[in-house]
């Protein structure tokens, strides 16, 4: 006879507690908290970069996303939350046409940046302006400056030798290595291969690499799921320093993630956009009942 | 009688688990073992130092010079077929440059050409094909990477030499080298070709593997980055193919080079080095590689002069191919730096 | 929360976009942005890969009409006999049995001694000297061209001693040449491929099978013989697969070591011995013999043993790829277990 489930009462609105670990790491996790609650606060209005209307998006018979509308801003961090399954991968793997290298993927709505439809685009071009971090750190085999400096050398106009490197791509190295907090920790040897850095500095190389080519808005899909927490808490910091010059989207399973680094929060479930709304609204006074089902952990 | 694992003494050696057993049925297998893998040891360096030994004494009356030009490879081997020695030479004397020309020319630009043509056919295959096009031609490739060399000779002589003959060769690049050879549409060009299309299978399938085994997250990454796709191919799974794509080049060119029988019937069994000077008509030269020398002369090895030389070929050949070996796994330690599989 | 309250209501989800919206299916591939270089590398991969199917192609369909115009069943029937009317003359019987004494006798010496060799470098190999020199050993006879282990063979069959295997002359000089001296020279040709697939084989097991084994009390060497070996048995079978197919396709070592005549002939008079210290021909060299390059010049009964030496070359392969495909075991796909084997598979096209 199988254990019985426990089934959770919901008759009142619950209260998220802040997350309050046992602070037996070497960061202080509470000051990191509440620096990122101060930080947040501070955020001055952003500016509308994407914007998708009534996207539906279809893997062969299956829709996937279904009619969801969302504006993407710059100077905030979007968090999309909801259960596996719920479409929030493929719809930010949409934002940088990224689902289309999968065959049969269909579509209909519209993605824009700063107000143009973004099929319009050539295809490399909207991915250098908006990029995107995997899950699973995957730098390439190469050496630590010749990942970030990959993405610099094709833009047209520079060359992309290993050997004659221009002070403008190290500079810009150098800089995405600093914004990505990773600089201090490799600076001593840039020709290190890449694959021999731990995950957590490997997935701040990624971010790095992803930096280097000044994007406009920065995909992130569960970059720190992999990653133990005092990485995460570096990655963490450093998604609400960008948020001020990249527009940032970042989808987590995490909800405690989502409640420290986001600004609006995006819940979808089974691929439809369920609520949307600022992350004090949705954490503390869901208006739908299945957004705060899902929140107080009814199911996941 | 056998010991149980757990109660009888480790024994020395590597400590993996299956090390542990001291009995004495287990010993006496592994002596058996032991012993077999000696005397095929002992067989095959047999083998190999006896060609050597044989192939001295063509070696020590020619020097260094072995390996040089120096009159035509085919007087002198039928000289000592004839035992009878050209005039002012010994019965041993042998110049096999023109051999190794052959060899070179016909190998080297087969080597080359299909390395370009495999990497961008396997490029093609894995990238940019549609799948059905990629489903039917993999069985097609494996099936012409196991077709016998005599088969590529059959189709060589019977279609390519005659159409070389009659298209491509006019009565006036006939005429100017007429007085020192005679054309026929079996030549540099014909083998190289051919030999081409042999190691092509081989190596298209071995790199088209390779590249498909490349991360699919390398590949994504570079693709979200907004590189395009083939520099994606180019910087990031191409680089990671690399050893494969040598491992196949080594295969292909020993292949190349040990491949008698094809270029006996296709490249012109006459030990001619073709010469470059005479600008395009060098490719319509005859040539007869190393191996094939071997394969076709193979009838006269109870003369003694004959033999000796024959050996010393083989012992070339055996040398070559040691040292690609030696070559090939070089270069993948090479690659190693950057945490790429070989 | 039960499960039925998680998945929405059908009525209230809107099933498909409105009609009328654009449903854009993944757009293809458009390289007209990318730069100079990009496109003439994108034009050359195409050219490149259409151009090899259609050689691909061209050789497999014209080999397959040369051999059907010209194949006739009593070729089967009939011993090769020379004629100035080649088309009614003989057949390649002989060649055909030639084939499958020498494809026998090689993979019958190939394969006890390349399993014996294999397992004992993967799960022995003491001392260390010893199965490095085995090792190079190997890697040097798999690399090592054809003619050149011919001549091996020649040196040794042409021994006094070893007379018994082929014919002496009645002035004593060995002649050295027989089906015995090319099965042996042909199973030296086999052994690497063989020795190779059951290493990877023994080396790709899991380390627990091999400790259950010692858990019940069973030594080494009954773990090899009855848990381990079995356990590779479509390795080993790949492996003289593969070594078949060498076999088969090799010309160089049949006319050095097996004469030039295309009859089998016997040495004395004993039934099976004698054949096999007589010589004769296989069908490589049958086709080489009727080429233009080789005595007679009937293309025409070439191209016919060229076609069934094909046919043959097609079963091989298919049998690989059924074995490396056949996935009853445990570790790997049957993807793995090609990608793993395909190393050794090109050794099939080593001649």
């Amino acid at each position: 006879m199988p254990p019985p489930v426990r089934r959770i009462a919901v008759d009142r609105d619950p209260y998220v507690a802040p997350p309050r670990p046992a602070g037996n790491g070497a960061v202080p996790a509470s000051s990191v908290a509440t620096r990122l609650r101060t930080a947040r606060t501070s955020s001055v209005h952003a500016r509308e970069r994407m914007r998708v209307e009534s996207l539906w998006l279809a893997y062969g018979d299956n829709w996937v996303v279904r009619d969801v509308t969302l504006p993407v801003r710059q100077g905030e961090v979007l968090a999309m939350i909801g259960a596996s399954g719920s479409g929030k991968t493929t719809l930010l793997r949409s934002l940088n046409r990224l689902t289309e290298i999968t065959a049969g993927a269909a579509r209909s709505g519209s993605i824009t940046l700063d107000g143009q439809d973004i099929h319009g685009f050539e295809v490399n071009d909207l991915r250098r302006r908006v990029t995107m971090v995997f899950q699973q750190p995957n730098p390439f085999p190469m050496s630590i400056f010749d990942n970030v400096a990959y993405a610099l050398s094709e833009r047209p106009g520079r060359g992309g030798r290993r050997r004659r490197r221009s002070t403008a791509i190290e500079e810009a190295v150098t800089d995405a290595l600093h914004r990505a907090g990773l600089y201090d920790e490799v600076a001593g040897d840039l020709e290190r291969s890449a694959l021999r850095l731990s995950g957590g500095q490997q997935q701040r190389l990624c971010i790095a690499r992803a930096l280097a080519a000044e994007p406009e808005v920065l995909l992130l899909d569960e970059p720190c799921s992999a990653l133990d927490p005092i990485s995460t808490a570096t990655i963490e910091e450093l998604i609400v320093e960008l948020r001020e010059s990249v527009a940032i989207v970042i989808v987590t399973h995490n909800l405690q993630q989502a409640f420290r680094v986001a600004d609006h929060v995006a819940f979808m479930h089974l691929g439809e956009l369920v609520e949307y709304g600022t992350s004090e609204q949705i954490f503390d006074r869901p208006t739908v009942e299945r957004t705060r089902e899902y929140i107080s952990g009814a199911f996941g | 009688m056998d010991r149980h694992p757990l109660t009888a003494a480790p024994s020395r050696g590597p400590s993996r688990t299956r090390r542990w057993a001291t009995g004495r049925t287990d010993q006496r297998v592994e002596r058996t073992l032991g012993a077999l893998a000696v005397t095929v040891l002992i067989l095959i360096g047999a083998m190999l130092v006896t060609v050597f030994v044989k192939a001295w004494p063509s070696f020590s009356h020619n020097g260094l010079s072995w390996f040089g030009p120096g009159g035509d490879v085919d007087s002198q081997l039928r000289a000592m077929q004839e035992v009878k020695a050209l005039p002012g030479h010994s019965i041993y004397y042998f110049r096999g440059w023109p051999l190794i020309w052959g060899t070179l020319l016909t190998t080297v630009s087969a080597v080359l050409i299909a390395l370009v043509v495999s990497t961008l056919a396997a490029v093609f295959l894995t990238e940019f094909a549609p799948s059905a096009v990629r489903r039917t031609l993999d069985p097609v490739i494996r099936l012409l990477a196991g077709v016998p060399s005599v088969i590529y000779g059959l189709i060589g002589i019977l279609v390519l030499v005659p159409f070389i003959n009659n298209h491509l060769i006019s009565e006036s690049r006939r005429a100017s080298v007429g007085y020192v050879v005679q054309l026929n549409g079996a030549d540099v060009m014909t083998a190289t070709l051919i030999l081409t299309v042999m190691i092509l299978p081989i190596m298209v399938a071995i790199s088209a593997n390779a590249l498909a085994a490349v991360p699919a997250a390398w590949r994504e990454g570079s693709l979200a980055l907004g590189v395009n796709r083939w520099r994606t191919i180019w910087r990031v799974s191409l680089q990671t193919a690399r050893p494969a794509i040598v491992a196949a080049t080594v295969l292909a060119t020993a292949r190349a080079l040990g491949e008698a029988v094809m270029l006996a019937m296709v490249a012109g069994g006459r030990g001619f080095a073709p010469n470059l000077l005479d600008g395009l008509t060098a490719l319509f030269e005859p040539v007869r590689p190393l191996a094939a020398t071997i394969f076709q002369n193979s009838e006269g090895l109870t003369i003694a002069a004959l033999a000796h030389t024959i050996y010393a070929i083989g012992a070339v050949l055996l040398v070559s191919a040691a040292m690609l070996s030696l070559a090939g796994w070089a270069a993948k330690q090479r690659f190693k730096r950057y945490g790429v599989r070989a | 929360m039960a499960i039925a309250d998680l998945t929405p209501n059908a009525a209230d989800r809107a099933p498909a976009p409105p009609r009328g919206s654009v449903i854009a299916r993944a757009p293809r591939q458009r390289t007209t942005a990318w730069p100079l270089v990009d496109r003439v590398a994108y034009a050359l991969c195409w050219a490149v890969g259409v151009g090899l199917c259609l050689i691909a192609l061209a050789i497999v369909l014209f080999m397959f009409f040369k051999g059907i115009a010209y194949l006739r069943p009593h070729l089967f029937v009939e011993s090769p006999a020379p004629s100035a009317v080649q088309s009614q003359s003989g057949g390649f019987l002989d060649p055909v049995v030639g084939t499958l004494i020498v494809a026998m006798l090689g993979i019958a010496i190939a394969m006890p001694v390349g399993v014996a060799l294999g397992t004992w470098l993967a799960e022995y190999g003491r001392p260390a000297w010893l199965a490095r020199a085995v090792e190079s050993v190997i890697e040097i006879i798999a690399g090592a061209p054809s003619v050149v282990l011919a001549l091996f063979g020649l040196l040794i069959f042409s021994q006094g001693y070893l007379g018994f295997l082929s014919q002496t002359a009645a002035s004593g000089g060995v002649f050295g040449r027989s089906f015995f001296a090319a099965g042996a020279v042909m199973a030296v040709l086999a052994l690497p491929l063989v020795v190779a697939s059951t290493r990877e084989g023994l080396t790709r097991l899991p380390d627990r099978l091999r400790e259950a084994s010692y858990a019940l009390g069973r030594t080494p060497a009954t773990t090899v013989r009855r848990v381990l070996l079995p356990a590779i048995r479509p390795d080993i079978a790949t492996g003289g697969v593969l070594g078949l197919g060498r076999i088969i396709g090799d010309t160089a070592i049949i006319t050095i070591l097996l004469g030039t005549f295309l009859d089998l002939e016997k040495v004395g008079s004993v039934p099976v011995l004698g054949t096999l210290r007589g010589t004769g021909s296989t069908l490589t060299s049958y086709i080489f013999s009727n080429s233009p390059a080789g005595e007679g010049n009937a293309p025409g009964k070439a191209y016919a043993a060229a076609f069934l030496l094909l046919m043959i070359v097609l079963i091989l392969n298919g049998i690989v790829t059924w074995l490396t495909n056949r996935d009853g075991q445990s570790d790997g796909g049957g993807l793995s277990r090609a990608l793993r084997l395909l190393p050794l598979w090109s050794r099939l096209t080593w001649r």
